[in-house]
């Protein structure tokens, strides 16, 4: 009675209001930012392409360090019997008290022989083996320490001294488009004009659509933004691919010491948004959606490889008849075959008369006007 | 005499003709020839001593004539009007005129109208009246020039450049119809040129498709095949019982293989290529759009380029084994101690300095094309054009089509052919000899 009392008695004032409202879990962004600062993030990044398209110093600049000090370049004869291999470098770095595990997985022998035929078969391999290896993390009996081997992202250096994308560029992004994130860009920036750039864009986001090839879409900013933020994300959106050039070296321009190249015509300078899109790539990549990466890699391909695992393996099992299996699994009812025919062929009745009737609705639209 | 094309054809004119006319004491003199009646006069007065100047019969040269040397011997002695000894006019540059796309004579409008009352005899000679007279004919010099490369590495555009005129229709072009071919199929088109009277029939081939498929197997089949067809046309043509005078020459004076600026090692398809054609057509390896390499990348390149063209024993142009003398060795190891050249082609002009100058405009510079301390461009030009032009035809035909026709005659010879009428002792060249064509 008398806490009720002294309750009554109190004025009232507005904080006493708002502290009967506030639970407390606003604190919770505080919170999780407290204990990811702890724990640290991991992000693994895969570089494909050419040699000499300047892959590693592209990745030297972005992350402003020095991953390939003693790499030793084959001659020519060596190169002949080389496969495509897969290399992984994993450095530590830290900023402002946030560390990252950053991996980098090159590519070396890509693109390189004669007979290219399925050389994007070990990267496709290695990048499924990662999947099954988190797999069967996942399903295991200790999750504890799960580590994260998937590639999050990988940049596909296109090189500039051709007209778009070629054949090999076509496969190799259509190999890789459902296991990936991949991220086109156009490499060595500094053979072309800003016209020449331009067209090249052009051509590059015309034939990936003609293919449809399914590349890295930036996700749309909520509408709730403001003007400010929209206009770069749009900006940001029709730059790509990104013109990129990459350097090991600091030179002195303006008075001020960047990293740039030094050419007798001139100095290029990789920080310079008028000369490439070095930043718009460094601040997409690290700095806006690095996690965006991470959980379209996580929620998108990872369930769709593992969806496909897991059907294999329980249309294996009804086949053999086998009780027991590596992983524990639920039983899911796939349909037998019969019923995937029937089904497919209801999915393509459904398109064709939505086709028919969008035609119609052209069709009478052309009439009214 | 500086070392132009010119001079050239007049060097071996002298040196054929005096293993010809045996005569030890000889001096050359340049006489100018204004008129095609002098060129008759001196002609007589020198091989039919006996008949008097007078009674030549004036009148027209043939348009395919056979050429006529002078030869002055200084101890004879000859009208003093026509003797007067003159300087070669120094080359400089100038644009040259655009042909149309039909490999037709066009109207010659720079000729001077032959004169044929006075013999001039003072002034200077034009490289025009000389040509008409050794044998050249009209349509002027041949050149055979084929690019090969990955679409894209600039190949149309250099040519362009290096020829001051549209003679290759480049794939960037709005209406060009481009799909990257399966095969490497060839194109040649040809334009006459012309440049202070002196006219040059260039024929540029195209390889488009090369290097560009996934699968690049066995894509410098169609090449080979192209390059001993027309060495094969050419032997047709000069076994013939009525063999034209002259015979046209499609045969393929220079390759230039475009390398991309990767700026690290020679690839596989390069050395493949460059190994199977380094022993059929003179070879000029170039490094294709180099404006994306600095200095240091550059030379770091060029070497490991030519390491590796040492280590696969691929021999590119000018090859060691050719060079006659000391002066042209000196020469050539300069060049080849530069070879691949780092060009950047273009055809649009800017100005620098309120100069007009071919370049290409980047938002931290302006890359001049013609500048040395920018890019090569200018000394392949020079290799191309200016020294070597000549010599690139002569190697083809001393040296690549010799071994060709010594090969085909060796295999007819084996095959029973008809064919070995032919003694073959001549059949191995030696460049000195000099089968040129006059």
């Amino acid at each position: 009675m008398t806490t009720n009392t002294r309750y009554k008695n109190r004025p009232v004032k507005a904080e006493d209001g708002e502290e009967k409202e506030y639970v407390g879990f606003a604190t919770l962004p505080n919170q999780v930012h407290r204990k990811s600062v702890k724990k640290g993030f991991d992000f693994t990044l895969m570089v494909a392409g050419e040699s000499g398209l300047g892959k590693s110093t592209l990745v030297n600049s972005l992350f402003l360090t020095d991953l390939h000090k003693d790499r030793k370049l084959l001659n020519a004869e060596e190169r002949i019997h080389q496969t495509v291999e897969i290399t992984k470098h994993t450095v530590d770095i830290e900023e402002k008290g946030v560390k990252l595990k950053l991996t980098i997985v090159d590519t070396p022998g890509f693109g390189d022989a004669v007979n290219n035929t399925e050389c994007w078969k070990p990267i496709t391999d290695y990048i499924d083996q990662q999947f099954e290896q988190y797999f069967r993390d996942e399903s295991g009996l200790n999750r504890k320490n799960i580590q994260d081997n998937r590639v999050h992202c990988c940049l596909y250096f296109i090189p500039p001294f051709g007209h778009g994308l070629r054949p090999v560029d076509v496969e190799f992004m259509k190999a890789l488009q459902d296991k990936v994130n991949v991220v086109p860009l156009i490499s060595k920036a500094d053979c072309l004009t800003p016209t020449e750039i331009r067209k090249m864009k052009d051509r590059v986001r015309e034939e990936i659509e003609k293919f449809g090839i399914k590349v890295y879409q930036f996700p749309d900013c909520d509408s709730d933004e403001d003007e400010e933020f929209k206009q770069q994300d749009r900006e940001l959106k029709e730059s790509t691919p990104f013109a990129v050039i990459g350097s090991n070296t600091v030179v002195e321009a303006r008075g001020q010491r960047v990293r740039g190249r030094l050419y007798p015509w001139g100095i290029v300078e990789v920080e310079n948004q008028s000369h490439c899109d070095f930043v718009k790539l460094r601040n997409m990549l690290i700095r806006t959606h690095m996690h965006d990466l991470k959980d379209i890699t996580c929620d998108v391909h990872y369930e769709n490889y593992r969806a496909q695992c897991i059907q294999q393996m329980t249309s294996k099992l009804t086949q053999d008849n086998r009780v027991e299996s590596p992983i524990p699994i639920l039983q899911l009812s796939t349909p037998d075959v019969e019923t995937e025919k029937l089904i497919k062929m209801k999915d393509e009745e459904l398109r064709r008369m939505q086709e028919m009737l969008q035609k119609m609705q052209q069709q009478m639209h052309e009439q009214d006007l | 005499i500086r070392h132009s094309s010119a001079a050239g054809v007049f060097k071996h004119c002298v040196h054929s003709l005096s293993t010809l006319l045996d005569t030890p004491t000889l001096s050359v003199h340049l006489v100018d020839v204004k008129s095609e009646t002098t060129a008759h006069l001196l002609l007589h007065s020198l091989c039919w001593s006996s008949s008097s100047p007078s009674s030549v019969v004036s009148g027209r040269c043939p348009q395919d004539a056979v050429g006529w040397i002078f030869l002055v011997d200084t101890a004879q002695e000859l009208d003093s009007e026509l003797e007067s000894p003159v300087r070669m006019e120094e080359e400089s540059e100038v644009e040259l005129q655009v042909e149309e796309e039909e490999p037709e004579v066009m109207k010659q409008p720079e000729q001077p109208p032959p004169c044929l009352s006075e013999p001039n005899t003072q002034g200077i000679i034009k490289g025009s009246d000389l040509f008409g007279y050794v044998g050249i004919e009209a349509a002027g010099f041949e050149f055979n020039i084929m690019v090969v490369g990955q679409s894209g590495l600039g190949k149309s555009t250099l040519v362009n450049t290096l020829f001051k005129s549209k003679v290759s229709r480049k794939s960037c072009t709005p209406n060009y119809e481009e799909k990257i071919s399966k095969t490497v199929h060839l194109q040649s088109v040809s334009h006459i040129i012309e440049e202070k009277g002196v006219k040059m029939r260039l024929t540029v081939i195209d390889t488009p498709g090369f290097g560009d498929q996934i699968n690049n197997e066995n894509c410098w089949e169609p090449i080979v095949k192209y390059i001993n067809e027309q060495y094969e046309k050419y032997l047709k043509e000069e076994l013939h019982v009525n063999r034209k005078r002259r015979i046209p020459d499609t045969r393929v004076h220079c390759c230039v293989y475009f390398l991309p600026a990767t700026g690290h090692w020679l690839r596989p398809i390069d050395v493949e290529f460059m190994k199977r054609l380094g022993n059929i057509v003179s070879i000029v390896p170039v490094i294709a759009k180099a404006d994306t390499l600095t200095m240091e990348e550059r030379l770091e390149f060029k070497q490991r380029i030519r390491q590796g063209l040492q280590a696969n024993g691929i021999r590119v142009y000018p090859q060691k084994e050719y060079d006659e003398d000391a002066e042209e060795r000196i020469l050539n190891d300069r060049i080849r101690e530069s070879i691949p050249f780092a060009v950047v082609g273009t055809d649009k002009e800017h100005q620098v300095n309120g100069n007009k100058v071919l370049g290409r405009k980047t938002k931290w510079g302006i890359i001049e094309v013609e500048n040395v301390a920018h890019c090569e461009f200018a000394h392949l030009r020079d290799l191309l054009i200016r020294s070597h032009l000549q010599d690139l035809k002569d190697v083809t035909h001393n040296i690549h089509y010799e071994t060709y026709r010594v090969r085909r005659l060796n295999e007819s010879n084996a095959n029973g052919l008809g064919l070995s009428a032919l003694s073959l002792e001549n059949g191995t060249a030696e460049k000195s000899e000099a089968e040129s064509q006059l």
